[in-house]
């Protein structure tokens, strides 16, 4: 009887836990949530302007840098076959630097250690090219983010940031996009924030951007202060959000409102 | 080189309506906009955009500020002959490029 009441009350503990993330079943990605032109634009790889960063790209990949004179198709050799699956599992743990490093990360640790190059800046034209260019070799494949159990205490710290109420808004991601997504802010949907898309295009932007930038420029909507590019808590968060968003398919590079 | 895309139809049937579209990266910075310290962004746009079917100009459009980054460009053409387009972007700073595609007419 006692033994039945801590089963039924650690039930309801966890129920309590988990009450304000999203039912596996009831995940969207946010392109579910655009206007059938903005899908239409996406669907269509000679309209979607994030192609031509995926051109671009392709140009890079194969061209030599740094003082190795290597480029990335001389060890990696096709993208197309190499980098399959690859963006789906990213950020993944380095073992090296003991902590996750995200896609961006990875391509300029390979630049710095292999190529002997400089790093890309983040959120440049050329970093971005790279990214788009090894995710669009995972369109389509199901997100795996989160799968080495190395990264447990990370995930752990990304929903812990997640979950946490921060800014002069007082607001955590949890708020608008676990409680709220069902609903509008300023006439834009709110979204689940499943990162399935990334690098993508925002209009906004008439750009292509990393999904550390969009983090950014929500932290800053919530008028906290933003991490640094490249800084570990945002990779956490992306992790967290990856793992968040496990099976869904990516369909880099995407289009956003 | 700036990167294009350009959708053509392979095939046509003579007399066919086909659409063609065109997306060219490009800032398209306005002229209108200042940085931190004050000082204006320079404008940097395309001015200009023409196509060309087996060498007779087929469309043309003036482009002006205001018009969003990597221009997006689609318009009706009635296909004639089996042949080539041909695409040409012209803007501030020197800016030109081309791009071409075939079409083949039954």
């Amino acid at each position: 009887m006692k033994l039945a009441g801590v089963i039924v009350l650690s039930g309801l503990l966890m129920a309590d836990a988990l009450s304000a993330e999203i039912p596996t079943a009831e995940r969207r990605s946010g392109y579910s949530f655009m206007t059938p032109d903005t899908k239409a634009m996406q669907d269509d790889d000679t309209t979607n302007p994030g192609m031509l960063w995926v051109l671009d790209g392709e140009k890079l990949w194969a061209r030599k840098a740094g003082t190795a004179d290597k480029a990335c198709a001389d060890c990696h050799q096709d993208a197309r076959t190499s980098m399959k699956g690859v963006a789906a599992r990213y950020p993944a743990f380095d073992k090296t630097l003991g902590r996750p490093v995200d896609l961006e990360q990875r391509i300029n640790l390979c630049r710095v250690n292999h190529q002997q190059a400089a790093p890309l800046a983040y959120e440049s034209r050329d970093l971005l090219a790279l990214t788009a260019f090894v995710a669009q070799q995972s369109r389509g494949a199901a997100i795996d983010g989160g799968s080495d159990p190395q990264l447990a205490p990370f995930i752990a710290r990304g929903r812990e940031l997640f979950m946490q109420r921060q800014g002069q808004l007082n607001l955590g991601c949890t708020n608008c996009h676990d409680d709220n997504w069902d609903k509008r802010l300023a006439g834009s949907a709110i979204t689940q924030a499943h990162p399935t898309g990334y690098p993508l295009y925002r209009l906004e932007w008439q750009s292509l951007g990393s999904l550390q930038r969009r983090l950014r420029a929500c932290i800053t909507g919530i008028r906290a202060q933003a991490y640094d590019f490249g800084s570990p808590e945002l990779v956490e968060l992306e992790l967290y959000l990856m793992s968040r968003a496990r099976g869904m398919p990516l369909e880099a590079p995407a289009i956003r409102p | 080189m700036p990167s294009a895309l350009i959708n053509v139809p392979t095939k046509a049937k003579r007399g066919d309506i086909i659409e063609i579209k065109t997306l060219m990266s490009h800032i398209m910075e306005t002229g209108f906009r200042h940085t931190a310290t004050g000082e204006v962004i320079p404008r940097d746009i395309i001015t200009s955009f023409a196509c060309r079917y087996n060498g007779e100009e087929v469309f043309r459009v003036d482009l002006f500020p205001a018009i969003a980054a990597n221009p997006f460009i689609t318009f009706f053409t009635t296909a004639t002959a089996s042949g080539k387009f041909e695409f040409e972007w012209i803007g501030d700073n020197g800016f030109s490029e081309t791009a071409s595609a075939s079409i083949s007419v039954e």
